[in-house]
């Protein structure tokens, strides 16, 4: 490996930021993954989400001094109210419109929360007073970052949590009946609009739990915050809109793909141009759907004549 | 009413059609005389958004293929128009032929992605477009120029024949200023573009993309093509969007690729989105005046922003800058306008016609 100029040390670490990176994808991802299963909204405003997660927290921590531990869950509380109240106020109200009129609705709202947000806090970037910082562990000549180690941490513990309640719970089960097929959820006496409520408030806690851990560490609160949610796309759409599975696995893919070009593509393909990276998410996407046009996990429509 | 099949294939019929259709001349030929520069160049840059959403409300309303990498095909035109007009001095329609087809091309490529992918896949796809095409632009720098900044377009040619609309009109007894010989060539090809649309959307052609947007089963199953009829509703979008890069770029008289591609092109795209929503998806008139209400909406609030108050206090000594107001209103008018008319203008236009033609009687 030596004479290639790419070390092992840096490859190992590489991957392990990658799946860092990877993880931070995958939050955004699911909670936009389970907005799309439970009520079919290709959902635009979680890059709001996100971004207005990531203020909220540093509100809470920064301005008011809330124990970092304390500020993010109530941060996320926030998140999940803001999610309820946009699905009672507007979404509910375009119940039957055509998908492209809902995403539009999303669009706009993203338009009104983006810049409503950078009115109140401002252009400029601000670090979040996390607990971790820029600490980093060695392991031999390895350096791993805590704050990426805790964003692993967090999101298996998001993800795992996710996963049990949506097994075991009866609202879990509740939003899976109403993804397989509405009508039949309903009639078996399933309260769609419970569901569909707590489908927008997981989005919400998940996405400003996602705010916050983008800005962690090395990251800093900022208006940009939100543009992470669009190299989250090719995430969900690589995994298939329909599988939080899929949001999981492709949220790594991602990041690991994203990661790994960035160390290597400069060196051994300088040919695809300086900051291949930030494009190979799409590229990789454009790839996977050419294969498989529904991502890795995702339902393919059935076409019957 | 007539009910034969010639008067009935006729563009402009009926006696309001043609009396409004006076006043549209008449309006065309007169407002450059009326009005400042300044104002024009807003409308030059509403022309372009227009023949653009034209494009684009093809694609979207009528086929029923969503697109959010509209500005990928606009960037296409703009470049043309910097390349080949002002770096190579090629002649106005040599450079303006050449961004069509290149569009045409273009999204006859893009097209066979569109057989693949369906609804909410190519929504996100498509948004990719924008994103591989910064990519291209900010690599290939002896086009975009983007160490030394913008792409320079003002001293591309802009004469058709006799006629030099980018030096200014000069008709021996009159002269005329560049701004207001652009706004007739841009509102003249408006009205090309709307009429091949209008044209479009009445033939064989237009109703197999009407067929696709409804079932493209069904269509299939009475022997429409859905793939053919995708693929070319993509490419004939992607001609009109780099139509009105050429314009844009002539208008605004240099280019920046990152105003083109990446987020902002993803504004731009979504921007053409909300033309076409906000004037009437499927309606060739919805497409200009969703255009004008957007485009010059933006513009105003941008130049005369500053001074306008919100709740009695002046923006400039409020808390919201005017950009931030500029995206509050563009998202709050695309939710009003979803939820209260989703038919677009195009519907409160077609209201207040049958309000006039049922008076005195309520319908």
């Amino acid at each position: 490996m030596s004479t290639t100029g790419v070390g092992t040390e840096a490859l190992i670490e590489t991957l392990f930021s990658g799946i860092a990176v990877g993880a931070k994808y995958a939050l955004v991802a699911l909670g936009f993954v389970i907005v799309f299963k439970a009520t079919r909204v290709l959902n635009f405003a979680h890059a709001s989400f996100v971004l207005l997660g990531g203020f909220i927290t540093w509100q809470l921590a920064a301005e008011w001094g809330v124990n970092f531990y304390l500020a993010l869950p109530l941060a996320m509380v926030a998140g999940a109210l803001i999610g309820t109240a946009l699905q009672t106020a507007l979404l509910q109200r375009l119940l039957g419109e055509r998908p492209f009129s809902i995403i539009m609705m999303t669009i706009g709202v993203l338009y009104v929360f983006d810049n409503v947000t950078s009115a109140i806090w401002g252009p400029e970037d601000r670090d979040l007073p996390d607990p971790w910082g820029s600490k980093t562990v060695d392991l031999g000549s390895v350096n791993l970052a805590v704050a990426d180690l805790w964003t692993i941490g967090v999101t298996s513990a998001a993800v795992g949590a996710f996963f049990l309640f949506f097994r075991y719970s009866s609202l879990g089960l509740g939003m899976r009946a109403t993804a397989d097929d509405q009508e039949a959820a309903l009639a078996t006496g399933i309260d769609a609009r419970r569901v569909h409520l707590a489908a927008w408030a997981t989005a919400g806690a998940l996405g400003t739990l996602a705010g916050a851990m983008l800005s962690s560490g090395a990251g800093s609160v900022g208006p940009s915050l939100g543009a992470v949610a669009f190299v989250a796309f090719p995430a969900m759409i690589v995994g298939g809109l329909e599988s939080p599975v899929g949001a999981v696995v492709g949220g790594l893919l991602i990041g690991l793909i994203q990661q790994l070009t960035a160390l290597l593509q400069p060196e051994y393909a300088a040919w695809l141009g300086s900051g291949f990276d930030r494009v190979a998410p799409f590229a990789v996407m454009v790839i996977i759907l050419l294969v498989r046009p529904y991502g890795l996990f995702g339902e393919p429509e059935v076409r019957r004549i | 009413m007539t009910l034969s099949h010639a008067a009935d294939l006729r563009t402009i019929r009926g006696p309001w059609r043609i009396a409004f259709s006076v006043v549209l001349v008449a309006v065309f030929f007169a407002l450059p005389v009326l009005i400042s520069d300044a104002t024009l160049g807003t409308l030059i840059l509403c022309g372009a958004f227009a023949i653009g959403a034209i494009g684009l409300n093809l694609l979207i309303g009528l086929t029923g293929q969503v697109s959010l990498g509209h500005a990928a095909f606009v960037a296409i035109g703009a470049y043309c128009t910097s390349y080949l007009g002002d770096g190579r001095g090629w002649p106005f329609l040599a450079y303006f032929a050449t961004a069509i087809v290149l569009g045409l091309v273009a999204g006859a490529v893009i097209g066979p992605f569109a057989l693949r992918l369906r609804g909410n896949y190519l929504v996100i796809v498509t948004i990719g477009l924008v994103f591989v095409s910064e990519h291209v632009l900010r690599n290939w720098e002896s086009l975009t120029r983007p160490v030394r900044g913008t792409a320079p377009t003002r001293d591309a040619a802009v004469a058709i024949g006799p006629l030099d609309f980018g030096a200014g009109l000069d008709l021996g007894s009159a002269l005329y200023t560049r701004e207001q010989s652009m706004f007739w060539l841009t509102w003249a090809l408006v009205a090309l573009a709307a009429v091949v649309a209008h044209n479009l959307t009445r033939s064989r052609v237009g109703r197999a993309m009407q067929a696709v947007r409804d079932r493209d089963l069904a269509a299939e199953v009475i022997g429409v093509e859905p793939g053919r009829t995708k693929i070319g509703a993509f490419a004939v979008a992607s001609a009109m969007a780099a139509a009105a890069g050429v314009i844009y770029a002539l208008g605004l008289g240099a280019i920046d690729y990152q105003e083109l591609s990446g987020i902002h092109g993803l504004f731009m795209s979504i921007t053409f989105v909300a033309i076409i929503i906000l004037g009437g998806l499927g309606t060739v008139h919805g497409s200009i005046l969703g255009a004008l209400l957007v485009v010059y909406g933006q513009r105003l609030i941008a130049n005369e922003g500053a001074a306008m108050p919100i709740l009695g206090i002046p923006v400039e000594r409020g808390w919201m800058s005017t950009g931030e107001l500029n995206g509050v209103l563009f998202g709050g008018l695309i939710i009003v306008f979803l939820l209260l008319e989703p038919r677009g203008l195009a519907a409160l236009w077609a209201r207040v016609r049958t309000w006039f033609q049922g008076w005195p009687f309520a319908y």
